[in-house]
């Protein structure tokens, strides 16, 4: 197992694959856990739709997918969550036409242009050799800032995600801190898609926050743990798909069901004796 | 001397009009019930209150507080309903008004979190986790955390819309207890015509004002007859 464990992160890829993908995994669960308690999971899944259309269109323009897809991807984020909190449009609904829309539409132009190809299932399903040296710096600089935020606003976090009515009346600034957490959940959906696949990228933020609240019942057990379940799973699926040769993304997300499993498990046998 | 006092108060979204033309004062120690029907502008007055909509026109003026010191009792949202916290995580958040731009709370303040537990007699709660807790304690969870953001004004919002009579009663009581012993300050709002008897103010809302006065002048009055006629519980 050392041996083999060696030899995988001989590959610059490999590694440069567990830099990111722990960064991203992390962050993600961070931002995961209000994202999810404040019923908004499917914004994730919206945006790396978005991601996969503005990525397309990039490439097919000549652009550095990246410049394209994370100011789209911004903007995107601003007008789900505005369609989310506000009550008089169907939220989930118009979520879902987007997702399909943008999706159709970067189908379309990839295959216009050069034809249904590996790019595509690249980009839909992930690959474990997107990562250039530049993802690793974006994506360390990306986890800096989030946990910078998470540290220094971890109480604010609390209050916006646990009650927006009350925090907006002690003068906490809501929209600001909720556009912040949607924002830098935008950039690090795009910066880690390529890797864990637009289809799947959603489940790194939704899955760890999940498992954590089967066992824990404090919100700063919550979050440490579902932190702590991130960086695990996507280490051990990574290494699961070397071993197997199976695909990244697609192995990060078992690994992270397998943990909600258990946990859900621990959870209930915990939950029932005492 | 008047604590809080709204002059020709009128408030609304564009040009919807949901508050008009109210003038009422809240003096310190009092507790004053707002009762009114769905769409009469109550919501909206909360709003104006904590700072949060501006009149239209007329004023709503703070003597000795402000906006930002009134400790604030929202109806509670699904989402809180499974959320994973504890007592002392939600009672403690009632002191981040008053933080500025600190990332941890002081000791000053986590002093302060746990009298506000004492005072509502809950502190067997602190290491509880909120989601497993009953309606009334949860409630009585939710008054020490606004208790954490201002102990001298609390405004309440149908505190007791989802509890039982029993746990109603007994939030009742407590509300009574502060207003009395603690000399706090109570603005409640309620659908229900057993706290109004508690309270020795009443504000009867229809848009504008329909009643403003003490409770026994209330209760002979003929504002509550049309909001008991006016109002269809099924």
């Amino acid at each position: 197992m050392p041996e083999t464990l060696r030899e995988m992160f001989s590959y610059g890829f490999m590694l440069r694959a567990l830099l990111c993908g722990t960064l991203v995994a992390l962050c993600l669960a961070l931002l995961g856990v209000s994202l999810v308690l404040k019923r908004y999971s499917m914004i994730g899944d919206g945006l790396s739709h978005v991601g996969f259309g503005a990525v397309s269109i990039g490439l097919v323009l000549g652009i550095a997918p990246l410049a394209v897809a994370v100011p789209v991807v911004m903007l995107a984020a601003f007008l789900l969550l505005r369609i989310s909190s506000s009550s008089s449009i169907n939220g989930d609904a118009a979520i879902a036409l987007i997702s399909s829309s943008a999706l159709a539409a970067g189908l379309i132009v990839t295959s216009l242009s050069s034809g249904m190809n590996a790019d595509v299932n690249g980009y839909l399903f992930g690959s474990i050799l997107a990562m250039s040296s530049s993802d690793v710096a974006l994506s360390a600089a990306l986890s800096a800032v989030v946990l910078f935020l998470y540290l220094f606003c971890y109480h604010r976090i609390f209050a916006i995600t646990f009650d927006e009515a009350f925090g907006r009346a002690t003068g906490v600034r809501v929209g600001f801190y909720n556009t912040l957490l949607a924002m830098l959940t935008a950039v690090t959906v795009v910066v880690g898609m390529r890797m864990m696949g637009a289809l799947l990228i959603s489940s790194l933020v939704i899955f760890p926050a999940l498992t954590a609240m089967r066992v824990f019942r404090s919100f700063r057990g919550v979050v440490l743990c579902s932190a702590g379940a991130a960086v695990f799973c996507f280490a051990a699926g990574l290494v699961l798909s070397y071993l197997y040769s199976l695909p990244a993304g697609a192995s990060v997300v078992m690994v992270n069901l397998a943990a909600f499993a258990a946990f859900s498990a621990v959870g209930a046998a915990f939950h029932r004796t005492c | 001397m008047a604590m809080i006092e709204c002059s020709h108060l009128t408030m609304g979204y564009g040009s919807q009009i949901a508050v008009e033309d109210l003038s009422f004062s809240v003096e310190e120690g009092d507790y004053l019930c707002i009762v009114g029907p769905n769409g009469s502008g109550k919501s909206t007055l909360i709003k104006g209150l904590l700072g949060l909509a501006q009149p239209k026109s007329g004023s709503i003026s703070y003597h000795g507080v402000s906006p930002r010191e009134i400790g604030y009792l929202p109806q509670q949202t699904p989402v809180q309903r499974d959320f994973p916290a504890s007592v002392w995580e939600v009672v403690l958040s009632g002191c981040i008004g008053s933080g500025g731009w600190r990332p941890f709370y002081t000791a000053a303040q986590k002093d302060r979190a746990a009298e506000m537990l004492r005072r509502i007699g809950a502190e067997n709660l602190r290491g509880r986790s909120f989601r497993a807790l009953s309606g009334g304690q949860r409630q009585r969870v939710l008054l020490a955390r606004a208790l954490c953001a201002a102990d001298r004004l609390l405004l309440l919002d149908e505190p007791t819309a989802a509890l039982d009579p029993g746990a109603s009663a007994e939030l009742y009581d407590m509300i009574d207890h502060l207003n009395r012993r603690h000399r706090v300050t109570v603005l409640m709002v309620s659908h229900d015509l057993a706290s109004v008897r508690r309270a020795n103010k009443v504000l009867q809302m229809a848009t504008s004002r329909a009643f403003f006065g003490g409770v026994r002048e209330y209760f002979e009055s003929d504002a509550l007859r049309r909001l008991e006629g006016g109002e269809n519980h099924a």
